[in-house]
């Protein structure tokens, strides 16, 4: 297009030129003409006429170089700096990595040599700040993901919060725990209130925290080291639980205001339950009571009749006899006193070191791979009863295992080693086995205060220490019938730890959804709900299953499937998956399409109960729903009798495919989610339907704001639009 | 005219004991076996002094001697607090709601006579 416009000029400018020379020729003769006196006229036409034609072709000769000079003249100074600044525009906002041809004058190369060479180094520069971006990026995303791995195998609870108190971060453990917590005294699916942009005041008391704050904020102040608050906490079911809160420091604001007022931009929450602890506490207290105080008076009476007894040697023999009696009598008493004490509390007197509670199997699992790779010796395992936990310093005893092990194969040529473990009353028997060799009883007495060394390790232990540690014993012992031997250890057994069902875990994929940084930076700001971006809402996503479709005519809620979207991600961990008893028969025909049945129903919650449930989880979100007007009704229809209303603002996913895809015909949802191309998994079920819907919403989002359809206000009315439209239709 | 002991403690083993001690000595003495008999006896009775156990059936030490000091008839009363609780928290509590002198098992019985002759001026 350059090119032809190019040319156009040329040729205009030419015959401009040649108009300018006709006419300033023509000019000149017609001045020459009217100058010349008659005869001087006749001599010119004599001697011009006969030669007309050759001064017309040597005129237009002339004409003709003129115009190639020009053209040339043209071509090198105009046209070559139009078609470069054509590339070099292209250059600059579309395709970097073009060069400007080397066209026209010299000057004129020079010049795309130059601006070639700059573009050479803004490219390289561009490739340079790209792999330092997609560097940081890695580093970043890795850090992340090392965090995630970190935070979801920890044993202890971390929940992180902001300042406003909405949860940023929380991990599995967490999760789990606030769940078994909350289940003693609720639904089971209470544990479901911890939650990415919840509020760390459902589950925690607001003062404490707030207590806890003001207290890293004077800590702070003063330039502690350590600013962390303890507080104990119980929960509705009366567990104690410990938490500790450390501060997490804001980054810029620190550097801009100085040691004396870090500002705080969050805090992480470590929480144990130490409900058993306690009570191994108040045990040990009550047993410290019941030895002084009962010794005391026992020693109290005992004195007493000893004193009378020597005091007054001329008391009469009958009165001498009951002073007796009584010493004899509380000495039995203090006897059986100590016994039981012994008996009753022993597991409250040796637990001083602090031992953890352990999963047999695991124990032995860490013992065979230590003892096969570090000393290359073979081990199986005979018999771990399941679920038989202990009690142990683990690291410790793992050394005196291996030790243990080291000197069978080195003094006794051991082959192999077998694992064996068995409950014994309040103890655990933990067995090592092999046949053959005999060890006596003083060699495994020798070995008990020998120092521990296994591959180089030294331990400043001894396994007698071990033993200690953990108030057992150790002996040697032989099966004679099946020619083996084996060494017993005793250690404490546990109480089966809170059994924390880790399969939610793994519903959720490689990558737990447990944190969302993102949240830092949102603020508890007022915004209204209406103006704010679609993309950047938290959403509750939910459905529900029914006995039949007229709510009005007595049908009731049986399921209810309910998950979050939070910051454009759905978190499939953070759901609700409640079943209602309607308290009324179910309609058979509807059986095969929900898939619940009678039995299902009978003893779950009514919905009195699940409703709160429910209305807490959607706390603050915006409720999305297919076809929500239905389920909306049902819950509406209940509000007279539970008194939850729900407020929130609601979103359909039906209504915003039809603003999508105005001229589709079917807005069900497999029909929406085979034009998004989202695979259908685990459908007619509430909670199934729920992530089915979520995910759809998902894909809406982008497509709504390519129709400029941004806040929840404008997707709002849009929907209305539609169904005002639908209606007349 | 001799003066009158009233032991109270529900543990016959040192009752048996404080008696033969106190009547030996040369007091009158009277038991209770628990705090409610404690208070009726000291009514009827008027001891010049109480030995008094703390862990009690019905109504326990403290607030016996609480009891006792809020009766202004019974200001002569004296007490003295035997117990196998020897905390000094309890100790402090049993001085403050009034007691004389607190004696905390094992004692020995000859402390024990010093003490009530002290605080009934026979020394």
């Amino acid at each position: 297009m350059a090119g032809t416009s190019g040319r156009l000029k040329l040729a205009l400018t030419l015959g401009g030129l040649y108009l300018l020379l006709a006419a300033l020729f023509g000019a000149l003769a017609a001045v020459l003409w009217a100058d010349m006196q008659e005869h001087e006229r006749l001599v010119l036409l004599a001697i011009v006429m006969p030669r007309l034609e050759l001064s017309i072709l040597i005129i237009l000769l002339a004409w003709f170089f003129l115009g190639l000079i020009v053209s040339a003249i043209y071509r090198a100074y105009v046209m070559a700096p139009l078609t470069l600044r054509e590339q070099a525009l292209v250059m600059v906002s579309a395709n970097p990595g073009l060069r400007l041809q080397e066209l026209g004058a010299p000057e004129i190369r020079t010049l795309a040599r130059v601006v070639n060479s700059l573009a050479e180094q803004r490219e390289a520069l561009q490739r340079d700040v790209e792999a330092r971006v997609r560097e940081g990026r890695a580093s970043i995303e890795e850090e992340k993901n090392r965090l995630a791995a970190l935070m979801s195998e920890l044993t202890q609870s971390v929940v992180v919060c902001n300042l406003d108190g909405r949860i940023l971060l929380y991990n599995n453990r967490a999760r789990l725990q606030f769940k078994a917590l909350a289940g003693e005294s609720r639904s089971a699916q209470d544990g479901v209130l911890i939650g990415l942009g919840r509020s760390i005041f459902a589950i925690l008391d607001r003062h404490l925290i707030t207590h806890a704050l003001e207290n890293i904020q004077q800590r702070l102040a003063r330039g502690s080291q350590q600013p962390v608050a303890n507080f104990v906490t119980a929960s509705r079911a009366g567990q104690l639980i410990r938490v500790q809160m450390a501060p997490v420091l804001g980054g810029q604001r620190e550097a801009e205001a100085g040691e004396g007022a870090r500002a705080f931009a969050g805090y992480v929450l470590m929480l144990d339950n130490i409900t058993r602890n306690f009570e191994m506490e108040s045990q040990r207290d009550a047993l410290l009571q019941s030895l002084t105080e009962g010794s005391r008076a026992s020693l109290g009476n005992i004195r007493a009749a000893v004193d009378n007894l020597l005091d007054y040697p001329d008391m009469e023999a009958e009165q001498r006899d009951r002073f007796v009696g009584i010493v004899r009598d509380e000495v039995a008493a203090m006897g059986q006193r100590l016994d039981r004490t012994v008996n009753e509390f022993s597991d409250a007197l040796k637990a001083r070191w602090p031992l953890e509670d352990m999963l047999g199997e695991d124990l032995v699992a860490a013992a065979q791979r230590r003892i096969e790779g570090r000393l290359e010796l073979p081990t199986k395992v005979e018999e771990v009863p399941e679920g038989l936990w202990v009690r142990v310093d683990s690291f410790s005893l793992l050394q005196g295992l291996s030790y243990l092990a080291k000197r069978l194969r080195d003094e006794y040529d051991i082959r192999e080693l077998r694992f064996r473990m068995a409950q014994a009353g309040r103890l655990a028997q933990l067995d090592l086995i092999w046949s053959g060799a005999v060890v006596g009883s003083q060699t495994l007495l020798a070995w008990e205060i020998d120092p521990m060394n296994v591959a180089g390790e030294n331990s400043p232990l001894t396994l007698r220490e071990v033993i200690e540690r953990h108030g057992g014993e150790i002996w040697f012992e032989r099966e004679k019938a099946s020619h083996r031997a084996f060494i017993r250890i005793l250690i404490p057994s546990a109480l089966p730890q809170e059994t924390l069902d880790t399969a939610p875990l793994m519903q959720v994929g490689s990558r737990p959804e447990y944190y969302d940084f993102n949240l830092f930076r949102q603020t508890e700001e007022s915004r209204a709900l209406d103006e704010r971006l679609l993309s950047e809402l938290t959403y509750t996503v939910f459905d529900t299953e029914t006995t039949g479709l007229e709510p009005s005519a007595g049908d009731e809620i049986i399921q209810i499937g309910a998950t979050r979207i939070v910051n454009g991600r759905l978190l499939r961990s953070e759901s609700i998956d409640q079943l209602v008893d309607p308290r009324r028969p179910l309609r058979p025909e509807g059986i095969p399409i929900h898939g619940i049945t009678e039995e299902m129903v009978a003893g779950q919650p009514a919905i009195d109960k699940a409703l709160p449930l429910f209305h807490a989880f959607c706390e603050d979100t915006v409720l999305v729903a297919h076809n929500a007007a239905f389920d909306m009704r049902f819950l509406q229809l209940k509000e007279e009798a539970t008194g939850i209303r729900f407020q929130q603002p609601v979103l359909d996913t039906l209504l915003l495919s039809a603003v999508i895809h105005p001229n589709q015909e079917s807005h069900k949802l497999e029909a929406i989610c085979e034009r998004l191309g989202i695979n259908v998994i685990g459908r007619h079920t509430a909670l199934g339907d729920a992530i089915v819907t979520g995910e759809v919403f998902l894909r809406m989002i982008p497509l709504l704001e390519e129709m400029g359809i941004r806040t929840l206000r404008e997707a709002r009315e849009a929907a209305e639009r539609t169904y005002y439209a639908r209606i007349k239709y | 005219m001799s003066k009158r002991i009233l032991i109270v403690d529900d543990e016959p083993n040192i009752v048996v004991s404080l008696e033969f001690l106190m009547k030996r000595e040369g007091f009158e003495v009277a038991v209770a076996g628990d705090g409610e008999t404690a208070l009726r006896l000291i009514e009827e009775k008027r001891p010049d002094l109480v030995l008094l156990d703390i862990m009690l059936p019905k109504k326990n030490g403290f607030e016996v001697c609480q009891a006792i000091r809020a009766n202004p008839d019974w200001q002569a009363v004296k007490v003295v607090m035997l117990t196998a609780k020897g905390r000094d928290t309890e100790v402090a509590k049993g001085t403050a709601l009034g007691a004389d002198a607190y004696m905390t098992k094992p004692f020995s019985t000859k402390d024990l006579i010093v003490q009530v002759r002290q605080i009934l001026d026979m020394a």
